[in-house]
């Protein structure tokens, strides 16, 4: 393989190459399968004012928490077993970040149209509900054939940087997922000018389909600037089947997140060191936990 | 046998997709919908199509809390957003606040631009409301939820534009939009359950017939598949407490 396509790299270079005030893409779904190792790295980095377009979980919520965050552009943020997002949910009510509300399927649609190079795509998703009150700049258009309907012009939801997590990569940047939904990686991958991928594990290009059939590979090179291995990189969120949700450190995470004391606590024992020091944290932890 | 409660307000949430055939059935979390959804299926909707809350449709009709056997289709969230849109699918949805013509939300209370409580966020409400069949399953009928006007319309009601808001079934009584101005309108009333009960619970004056009758038990077969094959533990119990009867 050409050095040229080789494209293995580490989370502080995949963050150093992220500047204040991008818009940062963040793959997954809830509190699943989200860029937990890249988003961890964020947090220590100096950027801020991001702009975030994310199904957002605690990746949203940990990025808020950091002061990372200009504006949300989501449809939701939720930890999934735990309704409702601390972090964001405190944001909000502060008034300290700004936040876009769009419908799941407008955000879908947005990430279609910058996939596809298109400034907009129609859609009935948001019309005549409050999203058309609290963005003032959204547009409809009315279709010019016979029909005349009057549909919400959606538009495209390009970005600088896509972060996603995969079960599998290559060091081309090739990606795969093994678990049983792909969420909509793909396309933020296609929306972003730039996309980095971490994963549970990197294997020989040979090696890609040794674990699944071919229509699992949703990632082409083509659209990846970097991918980095990130064992238990999605931690606290799943990585089906690689890994399931932890559901009792994403309650400690919930419960910490609700008191200013006991986030500080939280911070200062798992998230004041690197990716290694997080890990080994959350070890000792389960240890004391399930003695 | 005497059915609980929680069992009717099963059967009514189940009776929101008599009729519809061969489409999905999306009970939205908890217990009541989900197995609203399921004993429609295993008794007079056998057409209807369910999911096991992930991505998977289900070939048999699996208890609350347990897996298929057997998998008939996958259904990624991508594809259901496309399900959304393309109609074939009622969706029984939960409301934090409703008003009469049967908008809802489930964004945030207060002013949007500085909530009092951040909620869920839309999610895939005004798309759900706009382009498919929509009920909602409110468990406490209270008028902090029954609202002249909600903070932020998350799902459209009948005055902006939605598409058919079948039914709304809540602890006390089943409640539809069967008026010439399709404002909310008093069906029935769970057994045990007045009139008066309703309308002091709802914050806006709701159409009330002169002859309200009683929400319908399950029968013998019904109450059957609920106790027995659906939820055995009895996690509806949970979510519509006998012992909080009002």
């Amino acid at each position: 393989m050409s050095p040229a396509f080789a494209k293995e790299t580490s989370i502080e270079e995949v963050v150093g190459t992220i500047e204040s005030g991008m818009t940062v893409g963040i793959g997954g779904w809830g509190s699943r399968r989200k860029p937990m190792a890249l988003v961890r790295a964020i947090c220590r980095s100096g950027l801020r004012d991001l702009t975030v377009v994310s199904y957002g979980g605690p990746d949203v919520g940990l990025l808020c928490a950091y002061g990372k965050v200009r504006r949300v552009v989501a449809p939701f943020a939720t930890l999934d077993s735990i309704p409702l997002e601390p972090h964001f949910r405190r944001v909000r009510q502060q008034g300290t970040i700004a936040f876009t509300e769009y419908d799941e399927g407008m955000v879908m649609f947005g990430l279609y149209a910058a996939a596809h190079r298109l400034p907009f795509l129609p859609t009935r998703a948001g019309l005549g509900s409050d999203v058309m009150r609290v963005n003032p700049e959204l547009r409809t258009v009315r279709s010019p054939y016979e029909d005349g309907e009057e549909l919400v012009a959606m538009p495209a939801l390009t970005m600088d940087v896509a972060l996603l997590h995969l079960n599998r990569a290559d060091r081309r940047g090739n990606a795969r997922y093994l678990g049983p939904d792909p969420y909509l990686d793909d396309l933020f991958a296609k929306a972003a000018a730039r996309t980095y991928v971490s994963c549970e594990r990197l294997v020989e290009t040979a090696d890609l389909l040794k674990e699944g059939p071919v229509q699992s590979l949703l990632i082409s090179r083509s659209h990846v600037t970097g991918v980095v291995e990130t064992p238990n990189g999605a931690h606290f969120t799943s990585c089906e089947p690689d890994h399931g949700r932890d559901e009792a450190f994403q309650r400690a995470y919930a419960t910490a997140a609700g008191d200013p004391a006991a986030w500080a606590a939280f911070r200062e024992r798992f998230l004041a060191g690197d990716e290694t020091a997080y890990q080994s944290a959350v070890r000792a932890w389960r240890r004391k936990e399930s003695p | 046998m005497t059915a609980t409660r929680a069992e009717v307000c099963v059967t009514a949430c189940a009776e929101a997709f008599r009729g519809d055939g061969e489409i999905l059935a999306a009970g939205i979390g908890g217990a009541v919908t989900v197995l609203a959804a399921r004993l429609a299926r295993l008794t007079f909707e056998p057409g209807l199509l369910t999911h096991d809350g992930t991505c998977l449709l289900t070939g048999d009709v699996p208890a609350l809390g347990e897996g298929p056997g057997d998998v008939e289709g996958w259904l990624p969230f991508r594809e259901h957003l496309w399900l959304v849109l393309n109609g074939r699918r009622h969706v029984m949805l939960g409301a934090s606040q409703i008003d009469r013509f049967g908008n809802t939300n489930i964004s945030c209370i207060g002013d949007w631009a500085r909530p009092k409580a951040q909620l869920l966020g839309v999610r895939g409400v005004p798309g759900n409301t706009r382009c498919g069949t929509t009920s909602y399953w409110i468990p406490r009928h209270s008028p902090r939820v029954f609202v002249e006007t909600v903070d932020m319309v998350s799902g459209v009601g009948y005055d902006r534009g939605a598409h058919e808001i079948r039914v709304v079934v809540t602890d006390l009584a089943v409640l539809d939009f069967a008026t010439p101005d399709r404002r909310m309108r008093l069906r029935s009333v769970h057994p045990g359950v007045t009139v008066g009960q309703v309308t002091a619970a709802t914050g806006f004056d709701l159409a009330v017939p002169d002859e309200v009758p009683a929400t319908r038990a399950p029968d013998a077969e019904e109450l059957r598949v609920i106790r027995e094959v659906l939820d055995p533990d009895g996690l509806r119990d949970r979510e519509v407490p006998e012992g909080s009867r009002r």
